[in-house]
């Protein structure tokens, strides 16, 4: 047997975004083991439930990851609601699901981008992240903001978006999709891509779902779960497929998130088609009390919102539960057996979002 | 070290903070905002690094990291707080694990604010580090301070004293 070593990775690592930990016990340059140590970015967010009240919740829980910052908020909103049994106008459900669904776009491009820098393609790294600017640049002109929008409330949205700003919406995110197209052929069909992508990480789909992964890792798995499908905001009222892979590999993740995109473009169209008139948001009155759990797609996977109130105004329990930590145990499996030199990319692939693991 | 006049090289770590005020300072490195052209460059290398750019608060785990990240970095350095949260630990100071903002392990020279910090704040702060920089690098009197021995700090001290 080759002599063992562990090579420390983390926390600050030129690939890494964020902060995580990881010892890698190596054998010649196989990686036999990594044992992961979290906690660099803790910082005790759902305690803040006995010092801001539930309105001023929102704002907090938006805050607990700055890229899919949206979906919390409306996730916490939608178990608010649940347990106050606030009906949302229409109009509201639609907004959140037009945002939402750029929400995952600007994620994926910029998953992409570092996926591309994990493997030394640059400019193609600069090509994913100058696209996403422009849906930064829509999020801009309806909410004010690039990254933390707090434009959820209890009850709907706060920012209306009139009709051309829709067809504005419209008209970019097809301008971006024809962008993608000829960029996603690098992705997909460039050999060179491909040989840093194919037989990397693999996962089986029977070690997939053991493990409990979500999300497109789960789906490149060929595992068919989407919580979209579960109709929460106006998903019931819109038409699309789960999109898999059953390639298990690094190339399957890639694939079914260049996917996605197109996806969430198309579903942004249809919300704007059918977009109904009226309110953006009803009155809410009163405190919630009881308890109520809502699940939700991020674009990282399935994310859980669990609160419980008791009749104050402030909660009792705040509890999220995040994708990125459903898929650590499946990630420390890809990495079983995997050359030291792929894994940063190995991590890249299961598009970590600490702070939202850490909270 | 006479008159400095080159490009410094960017050290970014993030401290517990929520991700937005990371990926502003990484979308200010990419083509539109393009920081690199003021001839800052992005380095995953502490002790080749001159600016710090570090966003989010400070808690227990990561308090070393960044201390050991400020002591391995090269003087003269210039260290840039972005984002409430390391300005002074923003909406999170109440949470039980955050001890404050970046200043209280290391020293702060520059504040950007925001939540998040818009690129535009993050390069106007990046370019008044390059100005504080070059700044450090060409005053004898800090490039001195520098390569003091112990020894010598301590007779300075004593100096003062008896004054
Ligand atoms: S200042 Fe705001 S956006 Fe920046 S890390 Fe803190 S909470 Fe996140």
């Amino acid at each position: 047997m080759a002599k063992q070593s562990i090579i420390p990775f983390g926390p600050q690592h030129p690939v890494l975004p964020e902060p995580i930990h990881l010892d890698l016990v190596l054998e010649d340059e196989k990686v036999v083991e990594a044992i992961p140590s979290i906690g660099f970015v803790h910082r005790g967010l759902e305690s803040l439930v006995d010092k801001k009240d539930f309105n001023e919740m929102t704002y907090v829980i938006e805050r607990t990851c700055g890229i899919c910052s949206f979906m919390h908020g409306m996730g916490y909103c939608e178990s608010i609601e649940k347990i106050m049994q606030v009906e949302v106008p229409d109009r509201g459900r639609y907004l959140r699901t037009i945002w939402a669904e750029m929400s995952r776009v600007h994620s994926h491009l910029l998953w992409l981008g570092l996926l591309a820098d994990a493997f030394g393609f640059e400019s193609l790294f600069y090509q994913c992240w100058r696209m996403r600017e422009k849906v930064l640049d829509l999020f801009e002109m309806t909410t004010g903001g690039r990254c933390i929008f707090s434009v959820n409330k209890v009850g709907g949205v706060l920012k209306d978006i009139d009709d051309i700003m829709l067809q504005t919406i419209k008209v970019t995110l097809e301008d971006l999709a024809a962008e993608l197209r000829i960029v996603s052929k690098t992705f997909m069909k460039d050999y060179t891509v491909e040989s840093r992508l194919r037989g990397v990480g693999i996962l089986t789909k029977e070690q997939a779902h053991n493990l409990g992964a979500a999300g497109p890792f789960a789906r490149a798995s060929g595992i068919k779960m989407d919580m979209r499908t579960t109709g929460y905001a106006a998903y019931g009222d819109l038409d699309f497929d789960i999109i898999t892979s059953d390639e298990c590999d690094s190339y399957g993740r890639c694939e079914v998130r260049i996917h996605e995109i197109f996806q969430a473009i198309d579903l942004i169209g249809q919300c704007i088609d059918k977009m109904p008139k009226g309110d953006i948001a009803t009155i809410v009155k009163g405190n919630p009390n009881g308890e109520a759990f809502v699940r939700m797609e991020q674009p990282r996977g399935e994310a859980v919102y669990f609160s419980k109130a008791n009749g104050s105004k402030f909660l009792e329990r705040m509890r999220v539960r995040t994708p990125t930590f459903a898929n650590i145990p499946g990630l420390l499996e890809t990495l079983k057996g995997a050359d030291f030199a792929d894994v940063p990319l190995l991590i890249l692939t299961i598009d970590p979002c600490i702070s939202c693991t850490e909270r | 070290m006479g008159n400095v006049k080159r490009s410094p090289w960017l050290l970014h770590y993030d401290g517990s903070s929520c991700n937005g005020c990371d990926i502003e300072v990484l979308a200010c490195l990419t083509p539109v905002y393009d920081a690199e052209r003021f001839g800052i460059i992005n380095t995953g290398d502490p002790m080749q690094a001159d600016i710090f750019l570090i966003t989010g608060g400070i808690n227990k785990a990561n308090q070393e990291v960044v201390r050991q990240l400020y002591n391995q970095m090269p003087r003269p350095k210039v260290v840039v707080a972005v984002g409430v949260c390391a300005c002074t630990g923003g909406v999170f100071k109440e949470c039980y694990n955050i001890i404050g903002g970046a200043d209280t392990t290391i020293p702060v020279d520059i504040y950007v604010p925001g939540c998040a910090a818009r690129p535009q704040a993050i390069i106007d702060g990046i370019v008044k580090a390059i100005a504080l920089w070059q700044e450090k690098a060409n005053n004898p009197e800090y490039v001195h301070a520098m390569y003091e021995s112990q020894e010598e700090k301590e007779e300075k001290a004593e100096k003062e004293e008896n004054k």
